[in-house]
Parts: C-alpha cells; structure tokens; sequence
C-alpha cells in the first residue's frame, strides 16, 4: 500500500514541523497609525498570539499570524490602532 | 548487583505470578497505584524492588491517570514499562489509554477484572475491560496464574515488535485468579532473557535528548486516516503475531496456550461452548463428564478478544451444531453480554448460520457453577435439536423466567 505518510503514526521531526499561518481565520485586520504610536508596548503585551512586532517607530500586527481579535485596538491608550474589515478580494 | 533468577516452582497467586512475569521481563520504568483486587502486584513488585531484585525507577504516582501517563512517556523515550490496575482505576486512565493507542506506545499493562460503578461491588466481573475495548490496545485474557506468568513476558515481544507497536492488556479474573494460589513454574532469567532478545534489540522511534522528534502531532483528514488505518493494520497484524509469539513461546518453555484462542476437546464436537478466563477451567471439567455421558461437546475458550479473532473463530466453528455463550459482563443497549454480541458476526461469516444462546453469570463475584455450565450444556443442546430457545439466559435469576 502506497501511503502518502512515512510514518506508522503522527511521529515527526520536530524541525519539519508544520508552521500554520492563522490569517486565514481573520475576518478583520488591525491597522496602526505610524505616526500616532507611541512605541508604548502596551499592543506587545496584551496580543494574545503574540504576532506584535517592533517595526522601527512604531509597532504593527504581523498579518500572517494575526487572528484579528481587535484586543491591539481596544488597548491602544492613544488610539493608534484600528480595525479594517477584511475583503474578500 | 545483578541477581540471575533460577527456574523454579512456587505457590503463586496471579497477583504474584504478574509480579514475577514483570520482574523476569526487566522493565525500566515501573508506575504503579494499588487498588483491590491488584494490591499484591504492586506489593511484590515494591518488595522486588526493594530487595535490589528489580533494577526499574519505580514512580509512585497519585493516581491511575498518572500511573498511565508515567509509563506512556517513558516508553515514548524508549524505555520497556508496566502498571497494572483494576475496575475505577482502568476507567481513571481511559484518556491516556486512548493516546497510548493512538501514539503507537508499546505498554503492557495488567488488569485484574472488577466489577464497575455503578452499582458498587467490589466484586469480579470483565465490565471494566470489555467497556475498555475500542480503545485500540491489544486485549489478553488468562485463565490461570501460570498463564498469567506467560502471557506478560509474550506481551512485552508482542507490543514492541516493529510490525505491531502498540499498548498491550493483560486481564485476570479478580478473586478468582488474583487471590487463588496454584503451582506456577518460574522460568530462569536466562531464558526469558533470550525469548525476548529479538524485541530488546529492535530500536522504535523514540525521544533522544538533543534529536528532534515530536510524538502526537496534529493532522490533517487525510493523514489522520492514514494513521487510523495504519492502527487497525497493525491490530491485524498482532492477530498473527500471537500465534507465532506463542509458538516460540512453546519451543522455549514447553508451554502453549493457542494463540488468539485454545479450543478444548472441539475436534469431534458437535456443540460447542465459547467463554473467556478463569470460569473456562470449570466449564472444560464439566465437559469431560458430559463427554463421559456421550455427549459430543467442545470448548472455545477466548485468550485474545481485541483485535477479535474472528477467523480462527469462524474455522473453530465450521461445522458445528450449536453455540453457548457463556458471559460475564453485559453490553448496554444489546440486552446481551459482551462476548455473544461480539460472536454473532462471526456466526453469519460460517457456511450456515447456527443457533447461538447466551447465558450470562458470574456478574458481582457469582460463581459459575458446575450445575451453572451444565444447565448452559443442555440448553445448547437442545437448541441444536431444534427446539425453540432463549436467546439470552442470566443464570443467576432462573426465578424470573417462569
């Protein structure tokens, strides 16, 4: 019998481990402001997916992994982030 | 200090037969929680231990749940393991019974048959590992506690054989066999050394500190499926294993039990009685003095009932008149017992289906009596002369059948 998996059971090597990108599951997107950030953290803190990264001036969702919660938006003390719903192209 | 064990003979009771099999078979990790009618398997394998006989980390863990995942990691790093529990302890470890199966972990495990809650009795009967069936272990019933003995050193070559890979339960009647003493002979650490020298020196995937290897990942449908498919192989797989296992067995020991199942002066039979464990060793007394009478009746009894050997059944039965069940557990929502649901497939897969009566006893500690086994003899009889029969008798409640 040809199987498609190698092995007998979900055994696998942990460097080939799948990484799952979740911006699929999304159906808005937070947006920051550049200029209206105040490189605070506060964003960093409380992404649950921790996909916030530090982009120089400001920080900005990383959107492969970005599930869309809106926590980044309703946190934000200056209100440098909001949320885009997503279109579907 | 390594002790050779001598081959010799003891008055053993199944709780210490298990207890000396897992001592000759060397496990490295031991994780074991005492519960009526197991105590003495963990007892004597404290006091093994203790005595500096056996070389295994013992874990005492808090609980059941915890026996099943110590030994499942420690078979994951590759290690040879045991626990052993009994009726609420079993239904405690049920989610990690699951991911053993499921991860491919060879474990052998003993239960000692009891009764399940609820109604409470702390009594024998196989509800607690007949309702454990599906989840995908391999399943042994022994009859005797020299069988006992036996039937976990096969179970360690069974479940780390390449072919198989996969968890292994050894089951004894509580009271019955846990607690009766019999003449079991010991084998010498020597031989069971070699008997199980071709899985010792088989390497398994396995976690290794600094390689890199996940066990469990998750998956998608189609390999998800795959794996399922590739689990029930192997369970198919193991059917034969067994026999050649026990045919080794036999060569190395002088002992055979059959494989999947020990047919019982079956040959010449025209009705044949078919049951699991210790009431089996009653039933085949019977038989002699019924066969004495010149009645032409056999005995199947069940060793291994998962995978179900529906093959070596369906042979066994070829020809045959009529079929007793004897059960001692039942299935829910089948009116029957366990056994005599499994077996009806089996009787549509012989050349012409055949009656078949089920008769369930020994549930809460009952015993199956000799007059019990020959009330189940006549019935079937008379069911192959074509009388009309019941198709579920509870032995123990004659009262409410008039």
């Amino acid at each position: 019998m040809d199987f498609k998996t190698v092995r007998e059971a979900p055994w696998a090597e942990a460097e080939k481990l799948w990484s799952i990108k979740t911006d699929q599951w999304r159906f808005q997107r937070p947006q920051t402001k550049a200029g209206k950030c105040r490189q605070c953290g506060w964003c960093y803190i409380f992404c649950p997916c921790g996909c916030i990264v530090e982009r120089g001036t400001y920080f900005a969702a990383d959107l492969d992994y970005c599930k869309g919660c809106g926590i980044c938006a309703r946190e934000c003390a200056v209100d440098a982030v909001i949320m885009v719903k997503e279109e579907v192209p | 200090m390594e002790t050779q064990i001598k081959g010799h003979v003891r008055v053993l009771d199944g709780n210490r037969a298990a207890a000396w099999s897992v001592l000759l078979s060397r496990p490295d990790v031991v994780a074991l929680y005492p519960i009526t009618p197991q105590t003495q398997v963990v007892e004597q394998l404290s006091q093994f231990h203790a005595e500096g006989l056996l070389h295994a980390e013992m874990v005492e863990v808090e609980g059941e749940n915890s026996a099943m995942s110590t030994v499942l990691g420690a078979s994951v790093a590759g290690g040879r393991v045991f626990t052993a529990t009994s009726s609420w302890g079993l239904e405690f470890m049920h989610d990690v019974l699951l991911v053993a199966a499921g991860m491919r972990v060879p474990v052998v495990m003993v239960n000692v048959n009891r009764e399940s809650t609820s109604i409470p009795a702390v009594a024998v009967s196989r509800q607690d590992v007949w309702t454990e069936r599906d989840s995908g272990w391999i399943h042994i019933e022994a009859e005797t506690c020299q069988e006992v003995l036996d039937s976990i050193v096969m179970a360690y070559r069974l479940a780390e054989d390449p072919d198989v890979l996969l968890p292994v339960m050894i089951s004894y009647d509580g009271f019955y066999l846990s607690y009766l003493s019999e003449r079991v002979e010991i084998p010498t650490q020597e031989d069971v050394d070699r008997f199980l020298t071709p899985v010792a020196q088989t390497d398994r995937p396995k976690i290794v500190p600094g390689e890199l290897l996940s066990f469990g990942g998750f998956t998608f449908p189609e390999s998800f499926a795959e794996y399922r498919m590739k689990h029930c192989l192997a369970l198919e797989r193991a059917k034969e294993k067994i026999e050649e296992i026990d045919r080794a067995y036999h060569r190395a020991f002088d002992r055979s039990y059959g494989g999947v199942i020990e047919e019982y002066r079956t040959e010449d039979a025209e009705i044949v009685i078919v049951g699991m464990g210790t009431e089996m060793g009653t039933a085949k007394g019977v038989i002699d003095e019924t066969r004495d009478e010149g009645m032409k009746v056999g005995l199947i009894r069940v060793r291994m009932y998962r995978p179900f050997p529906k093959e070596r059944l369906a042979k066994a039965l070829m020809g045959k008149r009529t079929v007793g069940v004897i059960d001692k557990s039942v299935c829910f929502g089948w009116n029957c017992g366990h056994l005599f649901m499994e077996m009806k497939p089996v009787i549509l897969d012989l050349d012409k289906p055949i009656p078949m009566a089920d008769f369930i006893g020994g549930l809460a500690s009952a015993d199956i009596t000799k007059d019990q086994i020959r009330r189940v003899i006549k019935s079937t009889f008379e069911a192959s002369q074509g009388k009309p029969y019941r198709e579920v008798t509870w032995l123990i409640l004659g009262y409410l059948e008039e």
